[in-house]
């Protein structure tokens, strides 16, 4: 309170926050364009076809891969993401393996994406009834087509709010990554404010265009959800 | 046509197939009727490979399936389950396609047949079915006796040698029964061999060659509509009937 009147009463000192705020958007935005949204597009693609495959192998009768993906999921949930991070990153060169901060990053956020959407698209499946696994059967289907034709698409429209939820979760975590030197958008806020110790300013600044990426991305979400309204399920 | 040799079928203790034997002429219509619980349903799923049998051989059309053999391999699984058509009670449809794509998902997945000549196939079956109208509705678009109508013309889809029906009417309010049974005498005038369970007497009196009387996992009696409606040789098979009507 005190400080806010502090900045009312100063109208040099509103100027200077005012222009700070204004000359920091460009390289944060930046930030954001160039590392956080690609970043989230290509890890949450990659964990979904790592997530696909796991729910496969959890349904699957074949023992040893059903162990290897409760071994994965269960690693993965049980242990932090920074922790993770900081394993790919900062750890993996004592055994002589140095992976760059962004593909660290990518592979760190893949496995948690794979993992914790793994769960998800199981659900999914296994909501789907049984009858329509029979029917794809009577009409001469193999497993894998039926899975691929019948199940898989019913699971889809399914796990698509759960997962856009996912992706939008993602797209806060990948603020992580300005720990493993990524320069997406927070640590661009970090590096500003290192310099001008304006940290309230900043951080706030870069919270409001989180807000506006994950506020447009569930506008984007509503209308997928009711284009896939279409048909209804059962 | 067909021929089932003391076919068994378990699940885990409980017996429900205890060794059936029939024998199915080319283009007759068999009616199997008899009590809840008796395993009607379990022997058209063990006909549509739905359920693997315990014991016994199917041969349809030349082709044989044994199940004293310890394992069944996978393809021939598959390819024999495309020698019959199944209709479901419930009749699982796919939500996610049209009418159709319902009905050209077997032919073209399967069959392999090209898009164009499965649509026009698929085009006829439906018209044959009352349907022509209504190619392009997903199935929560088409009442009750519509989709089951689907249900039959994507069975047909696959050129099944024979059409089973598990209680094909069963789901449906009355109104909508006669539509769905219409198209089944029509099945069976053009000389489909077809399995039918069903509570439907009257369809069975008209359309059927043969009666089946199901009891406890066997055939209990057979015989033409005429003699089992008429005078049904077993006491069960009297007080069965005697319930139903
Ligand atoms: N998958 C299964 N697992 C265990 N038991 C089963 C299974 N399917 C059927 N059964 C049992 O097998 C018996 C026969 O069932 P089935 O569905 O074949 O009877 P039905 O003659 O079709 O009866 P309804 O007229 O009620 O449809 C029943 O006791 C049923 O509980
Ligand atoms: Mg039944």
């Amino acid at each position: 309170m005190f400080l806010l009147s502090n900045v009312l009463m100063d109208p040099a000192r509103a100027e200077e926050l005012l222009s700070l705020a204004g000359s920091s958007l460009l390289p944060m935005l930046k930030g954001a364009i160039t590392y956080t949204i690609p970043l989230s597009l290509i890890t949450f693609a990659i964990g979904i076809i790592l997530a696909v495959l796991t729910a496969l192998a959890r349904l699957s009768s074949i023992k040893v891969l059903n162990w290897i993906a409760r071994f994965y999921v269960s690693i993965i949930r049980g242990t932090p993401l920074l922790v993770q991070l900081f394993i790919i990153f900062y750890g993996l060169p004592n055994l002589g393996l140095t992976i760059n901060p962004l593909p660290s990053a990518i592979i760190g956020f893949s496995l948690s994406v794979g993992a914790y959407s793994s769960e998800i698209i199981r659900a999914a499946i296994l909501s789907i009834p049984k009858g329509q696994w029979e029917a794809g059967f009577s009409i001469g289907m193999t497993y894998t087509q039926s899975l691929k034709r019948i199940i898989l698409p019913q699971a889809a429209r399914v796990s698509i709010p759960p997962l856009s939820n996912s992706f939008i979760s993602l797209i806060k975590d990948t603020s992580l990554a300005s720990l493993v030197l990524v320069s997406e958008l927070f640590r661009k806020a970090q590096e500003i404010a290192s310099t001008s110790y304006e940290f309230l300013l900043l951080y706030t600044e870069a919270a409001i265009i989180y807000w506006v990426i994950c506020t447009i991305l569930s506008f984007i979400q509503g209308r997928l959800e009711t284009r896939l309204e279409r048909y209804v399920t059962k | 046509m067909i021929n089932i040799k003391n076919l068994h079928k378990s699940f885990g203790e409980l017996e429900v197939l205890k060794g059936i034997n029939l024998e199915i002429e080319k283009g007759k219509v068999i009616v199997m009727i008899g009590p809840s619980g008796s395993g009607k349903t379990t022997f058209l799923r063990c006909l549509n490979l739905l359920e693997i049998p315990n014991a016994g051989t199917i041969e349809i059309d030349g082709k044989v399936m044994d199940f004293n053999q310890k394992k069944l391999n996978k393809k021939s699984i598959v390819d024999f389950r495309s020698l019959t058509g199944m209709v479901f009670q419930n009749y699982n449809l796919f939500p996610h396609k049209t009418a159709l794509e319902n009905v050209m998902e077997g032919p073209v997945i399967v069959k392999k047949i090209s898009k164009e000549h499965a649509r026009e196939k698929a085009v006829k079956l439906l018209t044959k079915v009352g349907l022509a109208d209504k190619v392009n509705y997903y199935p929560h678009q088409l009442s009750g006796g519509q989709q089951q109508r689907v249900g039959i013309a994507r069975a047909m889809g696959i050129e099944p040698k024979v059409m089973l029906f598990d209680e094909p009417t069963s789901a449906l309010d009355p109104e909508l029964v006669g539509e769905v049974l219409r198209v089944m005498k029509d099945l069976a005038q053009e000389g489909m061999t077809m399995v039918v369970v069903t509570h439907e007497m009257r369809f069975a009196r008209e359309a059927a060659d043969e009666i089946i009387f199901f009891d406890q996992g066997v055939i209990m009696e057979r015989g033409v509509p005429e003699e089992i409606f008429t005078n049904p040789k077993e006491e069960r098979t009297k007080r069965f009937l005697e319930r139903i009507q």
